[in-house]
């Protein structure tokens, strides 16, 4: 069967011109343009089961100012010829072009349920924004690498469009989109570790299974100016709940947080609270849980005058084995109460 | 999680924890190093007497953490 091909290359590519013509309008050839033809020769080396039945082309500064406009009218050329596949780019670094590859891609596989592939380099802004969606073929910073590119992205174009099971992004040669699958390896996991190890203590190469994620940082907040006025939250993520954890709390991995009323309460018990994590010893969580809930110091201070007041409610969760989007979620969640209800800081106690 | 509260609600969040180096590669920028990991703010079996004090010491500490005016991310020990 021929798989029919749709190429998405910007104005300068086309050979429209250059900054000049960046406000180009979408507009569909139906044969190959400029890179194009290589990838035609490509598919013709590989066998001939594919062919472009058509180019899509539109400015880099015309797609970026007028994103919506410029997707739906793309999407549009690119559905009216009925293509098993798009291929998009490559954009190298170029900013706006990435952006455009990363967007018409992501949308032609959203909205014609299409496999796409594009290609860019990794500083690219597309690749940040549209990775995820997409597959994107790691190119150089510039066109010297252009026949190597189209050659990745037309490879790994006829594998998508074949439905060949997909491998891993770094044998495969695309960036990791992030997905994880499960599936049995011969050598258990010990055994794979001590491999590494030793890969490791030899000098030679070897990759983790499990990426550490990239944590972010933020500038940090003004301080409290007037302590006397302020309104203090406490939060935790060492498992403390009502006793009985009257909302399933996971004990490990949580993918929800609780918040629950301390108005009055001057101290948590242990007849009253439990800690229900699963990563530690609840030993002296039972003794007294205010060892990871500080409520009735905190109570005393507040008495004395050392700030104006609790928070009404305490947020809790546990902290072992829990994703960094949920933690990350959890904390946008309770940001937003502690935004509205005017807390002016907040402690958090981990375990 | 502590990180994303002071984000959204622009306000200084003090973490208490014992692994410092968690804290700081999450992002915490106000870090108070707790007295153990199962028992962050306390020592119920020092009695309660010192549990309480150390107690009362860390959070203290917290409310002079969140009072303070810093440029990055920073302990107080």
């Amino acid at each position: 069967m021929q798989y029919r091909i749709v190429h998405y290359i910007n104005q300068f590519y086309a050979g429209k011109g250059g900054e000049d013509k960046a406000d180009h309008k979408p507009e569909s050839v139906p044969s190959p343009v400029g890179p194009g033809s290589e990838i035609t020769r490509l598919l013709k080396e590989a066998g001939g089961e594919g062919e472009i039945v058509g180019t899509v082309i539109c400015g880099d500064s015309y797609y970026g100012e007028n994103i919506e406009e410029a997707r739906a009218t793309c999407l549009a050329l690119i559905e009216a010829f009925k293509p098993d596949l798009l291929i998009a780019g490559p954009a190298f670094n170029a900013g706006r072009y990435g952006v455009a590859c990363g967007d018409i891609a992501s949308a032609a596989g959203e909205k014609l349920g299409i496999p796409t592939v594009t290609s860019m380099f990794k500083e690219n802004p597309g690749l940040e924004l549209y990775g995820k969606g997409c597959y994107v073929v790691p190119s150089s910073e510039s066109a010297r690498s252009m026949r190597k590119d189209l050659a990745a992205m037309t490879e790994l174009g006829l594998k998508l469009v074949k439905k060949i099971p997909m491998g891993p992004a770094r044998e495969e040669g695309y960036f990791s989109r992030g997905i994880r699958k499960c599936f049995f390896k011969e050598k258990t996991g010990a055994a794979r570790a001590v491999d590494m190890m030793l890969a490791r203590l030899r000098g030679e190469e070897f990759h983790t299974e499990y990426e550490m994620p990239v944590f972010k940082k933020i500038p940090p907040a003004l301080p409290v100016r007037d302590i006397k006025n302020a309104t203090i939250a406490i939060i935790s993520s060492g498992g403390v709940v009502p006793v009985g954890n009257p909302d399933h709390i996971r004990v490990s991995s949580a993918d929800s947080f609780g918040s629950y009323s301390i108005a009055g309460i001057n101290d948590l018990t242990p007849e009253n609270y439990e800690s229900i994590h699963g990563g530690y010893d609840r030993a002296m969580a039972a003794i007294d849980p205010d060892c990871i809930v500080p409520v009735d110091e905190l109570r005393k201070l507040e008495k004395e005058g050392a700030f104006k007041k609790l928070h009404d409610f305490f947020y809790t969760t546990t902290g072992t084995g829990t994703s960094v989007n949920n933690a990350e979620k959890f904390g946008q969640e309770i940001g937003e109460i502690l935004r509205n209800a005017e807390v002016d800081a907040a402690i958090l106690t981990s375990t | 999680m502590t990180r994303e509260i002071e984000r959204v609600a622009n306000i200084p969040v003090v973490q208490i924890a014992t692994i410092v180096p968690i804290m700081l590669t999450v992002g915490t920028n106000r870090v108070v190093p707790g007295v153990a990991i199962p028992h962050p703010v306390g020592d119920p079996r020092k009695g309660p007497e010192i549990d309480h004090t150390l107690r009362r010491n860390l959070l203290l500490k917290a409310l002079d953490a969140m009072q303070t005016e810093i440029q990055e991310q920073t302990i107080f020990e």
